[in-house]
């Protein structure tokens, strides 16, 4: 059950095959509002892969002492408080970031991808392939998030990982990359339907690389197949 | 999830597991309580901090530090509440004290442009005791961004262009955009959210020149308690 092969598994679906944000199409909302920058992107793609992580490590450690009527206010309650603490230190720590991002931290706790996982997942694996699965899909949401972010700033302002210093603190002042002057972006990119559209080309990417990639297969497989068949078939008529 | 071995007898079984579910749901909402008032005492300072740091920062771009001597932050007066419509603010405010050796150097008066284009604009309007503008800085907006969003020092400098200018050093018709005939420029594709910014910055002049008495008077009025708060700060 443990083995390496599950654990290759649980990667490959949280990054690809089973993505939240591209083939779940969880959690849009935060996606698809704080997408301008990277910067932003970053903020609440680093918020939701902590609670992610935390809550399913703790929903699977609990898993067998919470019956089924109470798990799903149990799981909210989980959830509920790591994005609270989450809030409070970013509050804290990031303070302008967490004003940028403003409700959405909060809002976290509506991302039905995390309960989604909670409930499909950690409550009926072990604490490794549960955690690992917050990890994992995390890591795959948060990573859609800096893709559409990177593209949408790239558009929009010009710019690449500019103001990177309200996460990073003053180390990043001079991470920004311009690469055209200001007013020059394309308007559409930074408003809401520039993420709508963003998004779709990039679920539309996906599919055709899964295309490719499965019809490569296919053309690997077939010639054998089909050579065995015409074989037998010429074999019974005759 | 738990089979019926563990549930008890049959008749109080649905008690029991009641009885049970309701402890589980308890315990949780304690733990998690326990953890939550843990996370809130670990961060309240360092929150408060940082909220004191934010608010200060157009403060102290408006005023430089070496500008002046007191807390901008604590020594404040409020708005007298017939000129709140005047300043466009709905729910008062406070006005900043800058002084310097105990002499008054200056004012920062909150104002909102109600008129933006994506609703209320709001700014804090720095005047020296002449009446002339020693800055004014946008702290929230919600303005089309990449068109509107130039008034924030953030994205453009167009604010600074406020600096040093007064009632007194510019003619009346050149407090508007250039498109209205006045000196200030607008931005490509967004006249709406200058026209606004300039409008309430020239509405804040004129309710300083009729009413900046009042102001000196209260804030001179304000000096023992705002001294006791700026040495209990000190300590």
């Amino acid at each position: 059950m443990t083995d390496q092969s599950q654990y290759g598994e649980i990667a490959r679906n949280g990054l690809w095959n089973n993505n939240p944000a591209l083939v779940q199409l969880l959690g849009l909302c935060p996606l698809l509002a704080v997408t301008g920058t990277v910067v932003n992107a970053l903020g609440l793609g680093l918020a939701t892969l902590l609670v992610l992580v935390g809550s399913n490590l703790v929903v699977s450690l609990i898993r067998r002492q919470v019956s089924d009527a109470v798990r799903i206010p149990v799981f909210v309650m989980i959830i509920a408080t790591f994005v609270t603490c989450t809030e409070l230190l970013m509050k804290a720590y990031t303070y302008e970031l967490y004003q940028i991002l403003g409700i959405f931290i909060p809002l976290i706790v509506t991302n039905c991808a995390i309960l989604g996982r909670a409930e499909a997942f950690a409550s009926k694996n072990g604490l490794l392939p549960s955690t690992l699965d917050g990890v994992m899909m995390g890591l795959g949401f948060g990573a859609v998030l800096l893709v559409i972010g990177g593209i949408r700033e790239i558009l929009g302002h010009g710019t690449l990982f500019a103001n990177m210093s309200l996460l990073f603190g003053p180390v990043a002042e001079g991470w920004q990359l311009t690469l055209f002057g200001d007013g020059q972006g394309l308007l559409v990119a930074v408003l809401p339907p520039g993420a709508f559209l963003v998004t779709g080309l990039l679920i539309a990417l996906k599919n055709v690389i899964d295309g490719q990639i499965a019809r490569r297969r296919a053309a690997r497989r077939a010639p054998v197949a089909r050579g065995s068949k015409r074989v037998r078939t010429t074999g019974t008529i005759s | 999830m738990s089979s019926p071995e563990d549930q008890g007898p049959a008749p109080p079984r649905l008690t029991s597991s009641i009885r049970f579910n309701s402890l589980v749901l308890g315990l949780f909402a304690l733990v998690t309580a326990l953890l939550l008032a843990t996370t809130y005492l670990g961060t309240r300072d360092t929150i408060a901090e940082a909220e004191r740091e934010a608010a200060q920062r157009s403060l102290l771009e408006i005023f430089p530090p070496d500008s002046h001597d007191n807390d901008l932050l604590d020594d404040t007066i409020p708005v007298p509440k017939p000129y709140w419509s005047t300043l466009g603010l709905d729910k008062g405010g406070d006005i900043h004290v800058a002084r310097r050796d105990g002499r008054i150097v200056g004012f920062i008066v909150p104002a909102v442009a109600p008129d933006g284009y994506n609703g209320d604009i709001r700014l804090l309007v720095g005047l020296r005791p002449d009446g002339t503008i020693a800055g004014v800085r946008v702290t929230s907006h919600s303005e089309t961004p990449g068109l509107g969003d130039k008034v924030d020092l953030k994205i453009s400098d167009w604010i600074l262009g406020f600096n040093g200018k007064s009632l007194g050093n510019r003619r009346r018709e050149d407090w508007a955009v250039k498109k209205d005939g006045g000196s200030f420029d607008q931005f490509t594709g967004a006249t709406i959210t200058p026209r606004a910014v300039v409008a309430r910055v020239l509405r804040t002049l004129l309710f300083f020149r009729d009413h900046g008495g009042e102001l000196v008077k209260a804030a001179k009025k304000a000096t023992p308690a705002a001294a006791t708060t700026t040495n209990s700060k000190a300590d």
